[in-house]
């Protein structure tokens, strides 16, 4: 009951963020005169002269507010409109390229926040010791790192000097035509689990082979954010009365870090990583966009390059609706990680 | 003041911010003497164009002509990562001035007057925090056309909102100050009050902030660039640079790291800009958190 009326609150509460990011993102498509816009909708040299029409047709030059309620009208019945840059509709587009995202972000996100949480424990327990400094310089570089360079400098190396052993894409092209065929069935579009439901080998390393470069670079970037977020949490719980309490009772080290610190640290890095995860399902644009990994990222890269505002409008709407879904979510894991935490009220 | 004698000292005595210190003061340097590092040609018409010696696709190797070797349609790396330096403090220094005003203007104002006022600033940064801030700057930019300009002004739509948040919440905590009462008491107005005594004692904490987000304002800039959306071409600036080597990250078959300096000079310049920024704001952190300082 608590929970549920807890939902339906903070979904509430939705409703006026969501106006206003609407309001924001029609906004920036405002920014054009009615003319640029109207050539969203011109398909032929016959049209383009009679663009007056055109503007007249949709109302491309009534008041800021009716444009946008037509708008929103058209969002809720699902259009969100056309996609040039790739020939569908914008809603299909998300649909079509977010598996190839959710691949990716499903892969790395574990690795990350293991990664994280084993570095950043072991450099707390070892604070100021030579193993906490180099989890801090490497941290630091991670977190220096342009991505778009990482990501050029691994396919130099395991693309170009060791000949194709790591290939961007998502599949190689005898596999890409093989999938497409009707002996491979799609359930879910994301390649690795659709191999493993199919029982086919040969698909499941081909897109492992080519999912190796992506993930890591992703990881390099924000596993030191993690890391060092777990160590610091880590550092503030090893001062707390209870660490005390249980070293003073002759526990082992390692349970003492591992379960009575641990355990506790974790908290900031639960949250962490559901905005870490909302961030890569969102689609890491920049990797994306340099392994030529198609997903979602991709295609919003693509998009904004070629100045075409639906998808980028339909991009930018679904990424802020997954950001505040997900963190209502990360709110509600809270109260199961901290029973400390009631609902709407934060730590007591 | 000690405070700030205290920070200083800390800074300087730990190795790690001190190479950020030191590697902060060499870009210092190069950008104050780029046109005596790497002169621009006469009759050259814009300075952070990078001159280009010929028109061919295939990147040239380091020669006593170019020394860091040619990039993409044969302009020259040295020039252009020496020159791209001046564009990354430009860059950072601009998004984070406005940044900041853009941050006090709006965080005092919601924290010291608080009410309606307050609900309202926040919910509208809440509306921008909505957003991953590169998309949102990928967004903006793309909507009022690809420039360096449009990417400052997208770094600045994205990068205020933490700023109004940070400074509202040290305004909230400083009204309850007595002296701030005891201003109030005298009769000052709102106006005078904010100016001369909140603001001041929150300003610090929002400069320090500023110095840690610059590394990753670049990091951001140069992404922006690499995917097409900044720059003008041919402007001396890293991301683009790295856009150009994107082509020759493969050479032929037996020589497959042939363009290696295309690729990896202008990423290593971006590298080392923001780590020493992001050493010297680690160290920062260190210092000013209070469970962890000092003990």
């Amino acid at each position: 009951m608590e929970l549920r009326a807890y939902i339906i609150r903070r979904l509430l509460l939705l409703i006026p963020v969501l106006f206003g990011v609407t309001v924001f993102i029609f906004g920036i498509t405002m920014l054009f005169s009615p003319g640029q816009r109207a050539t969203l909708y011109v398909s032929s040299p016959q049209q383009m002269r009679d663009l007056p029409a055109v503007i007249e047709q949709y109302g491309l030059d009534r008041p800021f507010f009716i444009q946008y309620g037509t708008w929103i009208g058209q969002v809720f019945r699902g259009n969100l409109g056309w996609s040039t840059v790739v020939s569908m509709p914008v809603a299909k587009a998300i649909l079509h390229y977010l598996p190839a995202t959710l691949e990716l972000a499903m892969l790395a996100t574990p690795l990350i926040i293991l990664i994280g949480i084993f570095f950043g424990t072991k450099a707390a327990a070892h604070k100021d010791k030579p193993l906490d400094h180099g989890t801090r310089v490497v941290a630091i570089l991670g977190w220096s790192l342009p991505t778009f360079w990482l990501g050029l400098l691994l396919m130099m190396i395991f693309y170009g000097y060791f000949h194709g052993l790591f290939p961007p894409g998502r599949l190689s092209i005898q596999m890409e035509s093989f999938v497409s065929s009707g002996e491979f069935i799609r359930y879910t579009r994301i390649n690795t689990i659709d191999a493993i439901l199919n029982l086919n080998g040969p698909v499941l390393v081909d897109a492992l082979r080519h999912l190796v470069l992506p993930v890591i670079t992703i990881s390099t970037v924000n596993v030191a954010f993690i890391m060092r977020l777990m160590r610091s949490s880590m550092l503030e719980s090893l001062g707390k009365g209870y660490i005390l309490t249980a070293r003073a009772k002759g526990l082992d080290e390692r349970i003492v870090i591992g379960k009575h610190a641990r355990r506790n640290a974790l908290i900031p890095v639960i949250t962490v990583s559901g905005y870490l995860f909302a961030g890569l399902a969102g689609g890491a644009v920049i990797t994306e966009t340099i392994f030529s990994f198609k997903g979602i990222g991709w295609w919003a890269s693509q998009s904004a390059l070629r100045l075409d505002i639906p998808s980028v409008l339909g991009f930018a709407l679904f990424m802020a609706v997954l950001f505040v879904l997900v963190n209502l979510v990360v709110d509600i894991l809270y109260t199961r990680v901290d029973p400390r935490v009631r609902l709407g009220q934060g730590v007591q | 003041m000690s405070d700030w004698k205290f920070m200083a000292r800390q800074l300087v005595k730990n190795p790690l911010s001190l190479a950020g210190l030191i590697i902060i003061a060499i870009f210092v340097i190069v950008a104050i003497f780029a046109p005596l590092i790497a002169p621009t040609p006469e009759g050259h018409r814009d300075a952070y164009l990078i001159p280009r010696d010929g028109y061919s696709a295939t990147p040239q190797p380091p020669s006593e002509e170019h020394i860091f070797g040619t990039t993409e349609g044969q302009y020259d790396i040295f020039y252009g990562v020496i020159w791209g330096t001046r564009s990354a403090f430009r860059v950072a220094l601009v998004v984070m001035a406005i940044t900041i005003v853009i941050g006090i203007a709006l965080g005092s104002l919601a924290g010291y007057f608080g009410g309606l006022l307050d609900e309202v600033i926040m919910r509208i940064t809440d509306i921008f925090l909505a957003f991953p801030a590169l998309i949102l700057a990928m967004a903006i930019v793309s909507a009022i056309g690809p420039s360096l300009k449009s990417v400052m002004i997208a770094l600045c739509v994205v990068w205020w909102p933490s700023y109004a948040r940070l400074i509202r919440g040290d305004i909230l905590q400083l009204r309850e100050e007595d002296y701030v009462e005891a201003s109030r008491g005298l009769g000052a107005s709102s106006g005078r009050v904010i100016v001369r005594h909140v603001l001041p004692n929150a300003i610090y904490p929002s400069l320090i902030m500023a110095s840690l987000d610059i590394g990753a304002v670049v990091l951001s800039a140069a992404a922006l660039s690499f995917l097409g959306l900044g720059s003008p071409e041919g402007y001396a600036d890293w991301g683009q640079m790295t856009q150009f080597a994107r082509n020759w990250i493969v050479g032929p078959h037996n020589e497959p790291l042939k363009y290696w300096y295309a690729v990896i000079t202008p990423g290593l310049f971006i590298l080392f800009f923001v780590l020493g920024w992001n050493l010297l704001g680690d160290a920062f952190r260190d210092i000013l958190d209070p469970r962890l300082a000092r003990r």
